[in-house]
């Protein structure tokens, strides 16, 4: 048996800025893992059934735009809809502290903003893939 | 547990489907139960191998080619194979991004993979998953490579029909594919033929397939000419496949293929079955260098040390 962590990489919504996606995808690959790279311009539901089809452990959505507060818990509350309740969600990009409370709440595990080194991410991964490995 | 899996598989259900890829790649030990569950519904897909250079347009190609059978309502599913890091084992799996307007298309299954290390430009997993996909009820099954070079032709033992795409430019390399991969090949795309030079390569392929097919007998290797962004030549393109897949179903080629597949894969499971435990018969109990030592100090000849040991190895694989 040889388990490895899948992750899906994505921009919700009309946000164009995917350098800071396309550097956590480089950088997740690095370290070892298998990155499904989505790109920008993704509805939640794309997201949502390419997550299923890929089979994938975390998902990592990305916004600089600032409409995460509606994006990102539609991602999550699609993914449970469809059953895939075991996925983990997290995030990164422009986003104010004010809101990262209120993500976690709606199931965003994680949020990475401008400047968080990469191994903090890493940490995050490692921490909790426990979790998803069935 | 197995028996749920199976049944999703088998009513088509996108989790059960994914989830039984992810067992695959995995080899959690479940993964032959359900091969074997699932092979009375397998048989009935057609599967097309479709390769060539990196950045020929192959993801491309594939994304107007599931349009097109979209339109005949196909369903169609994709493994999409791309290597992972030698060294970290990880892997940026990025085919899909050219697919995308079919990813919530529900008669669209598209999965990434990656090569796990498995050399011949496939995944180890890529047969195996081909049956699932099988069993699921998809028309057609695609695989899309990692590449071609002179090794990466295992594609040819898992599908129906191989699909070579190649495009202008790449100069005096056709020369040297000539030599292993045009050989695998029984479909030639030219692929960016917006391009100069899509003609000329045309000729050139043309020259070598009448040289291929002096020595041969006489099955003659379509050539299509197509732009992937200009959405030219698809058409023609699918329809050629699918003429093509006609005439191997009534000339034998068909069966003989898939004989030879079976043929293939019995040797090397059963091969690698045995390599496994001989590695592991090697590795217990420091065996190995026990031996070792007997025979640098003469206290026995190697082959009759050999002889011994494999007599023993072939008992134990027995009483298993
Ligand atoms: C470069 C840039 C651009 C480039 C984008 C190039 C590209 N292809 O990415 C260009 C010039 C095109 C551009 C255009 C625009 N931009 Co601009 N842009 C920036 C700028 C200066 C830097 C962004 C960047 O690339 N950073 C480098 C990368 C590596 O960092 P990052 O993306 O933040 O990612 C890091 C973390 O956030 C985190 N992370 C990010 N995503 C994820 C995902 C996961 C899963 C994880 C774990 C972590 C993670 O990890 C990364 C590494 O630490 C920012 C300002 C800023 N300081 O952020 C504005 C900024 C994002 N842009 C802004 C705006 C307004 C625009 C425009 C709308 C301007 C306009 N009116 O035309 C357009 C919109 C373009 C579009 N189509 O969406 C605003 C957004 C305001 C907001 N949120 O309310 C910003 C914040 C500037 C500002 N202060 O006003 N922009
Ligand atoms: N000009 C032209 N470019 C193409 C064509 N098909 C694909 N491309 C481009 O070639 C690049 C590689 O395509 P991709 O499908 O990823 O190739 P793959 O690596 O073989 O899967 C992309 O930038 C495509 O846009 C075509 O028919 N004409
Ligand atoms: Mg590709």
């Amino acid at each position: 048996m040889s388990r490895k962590i899948r992750i899906l990489i994505s921009k919700p919504g009309l946000d164009g800025h995917d350098r800071g996606a396309k550097y956590i995808a480089r950088a997740l690959k690095d370290a070892g893992y298998e990155v499904i790279y989505m790109g920008i311009r993704q509805s939640p539901e794309a997201i949502v059934k390419t997550a299923i089809q890929e089979d994938v452990d975390f998902v990592g959505l990305s916004l600089l735009s600032g409409a995460h507060n509606e994006l990102f818990p539609e991602v999550v509350r699609l993914l449970r809809e469809q059953g895939a309740n075991d996925v983990i969600v997290f995030g990164g990009g422009v986003i104010p502290q004010e809101d990262i409370s209120f993500l976690k709440e709606q199931g965003i595990e994680a949020i990475f903003t401008p400047g968080t080194p990469i191994q903090k991410v890493i940490e995050f991964i490692e921490t909790n893939k426990e979790r998803v490995l069935h | 547990m197995i028996g749920k899996l199976v049944n999703g598989i088998i009513h088509g259900e996108t989790r059960s489907i994914a989830r039984a890829i992810s067992w695959i790649e995995n080899d959690v030990p479940q993964k032959e139960e359900l091969i074997d569950a699932l092979f009375e519904h397998t048989g009935r897909a057609q599967v097309i191998g479709i390769t060539g250079p990196p950045g020929s347009g192959k993801s491309s190609l594939l994304d107007r080619i599931i349009e097109q059978e979209r339109k005949r309502d196909k369903k169609i599913a994709v493994l999409a194979i791309d290597p992972s890091s030698p060294f970290t084992g990880g892997a940026i799996l990025g085919d899909r991004l050219r697919m995308q307007k079919h990813t919530v298309d529900a008669g669209v299954f598209i999965r990434s993979m990656a090569s796990r290390g498995h050399l011949g430009g496939v995944a180890g997993a890529t047969s195996d998953s081909v049956k699932v996909l099988d069993a699921a009820g998809f028309d057609l099954i695609v695989i899309e490579t990692i590449g071609v070079g002179q090794t990466e032709i295992e594609v040819m033992n898992i599908a129906d029909l191989v699909m070579l795409v190649l495009v202008p430019g790449l100069g005096d390399e056709i020369q040297a594919l000539k030599a292993g991969v045009m050989e695998i090949g029984d479909i030639f795309v030219v692929n960016k033929a917006d391009k100069e030079e899509a003609n000329r390569l045309k000729a050139e392929i043309e020259y070598v397939l009448h040289l291929k097919s002096e020595d041969e007998k006489g099955v003659k290797s379509p050539i299509f000419m197509t732009s992937a962004t200009e959405n030219t030549g698809i058409e023609e393109l699918v329809n050629g496949l699918h003429e093509y897949m006609q005439r191997m179903g009534e000339n034998g080629t068909l069966r003989e293929r898939r004989r030879r597949r079976v043929t293939l894969e019995l040797k090397k499971i059963i091969t690698a079955k045995i390599e496994a435990h001989v590695h592991k018969f090697l590795e217990t109990g420091n065996n190995l260098d026990v031996w070792i030592d007997q025979i640098l100090r003469k206290k026995t000849s190697p082959y009759k040390l050999i002889n011994e040991k494999v007599i023993q190895i072939l008992k134990e694989l027995k009483e298993k």
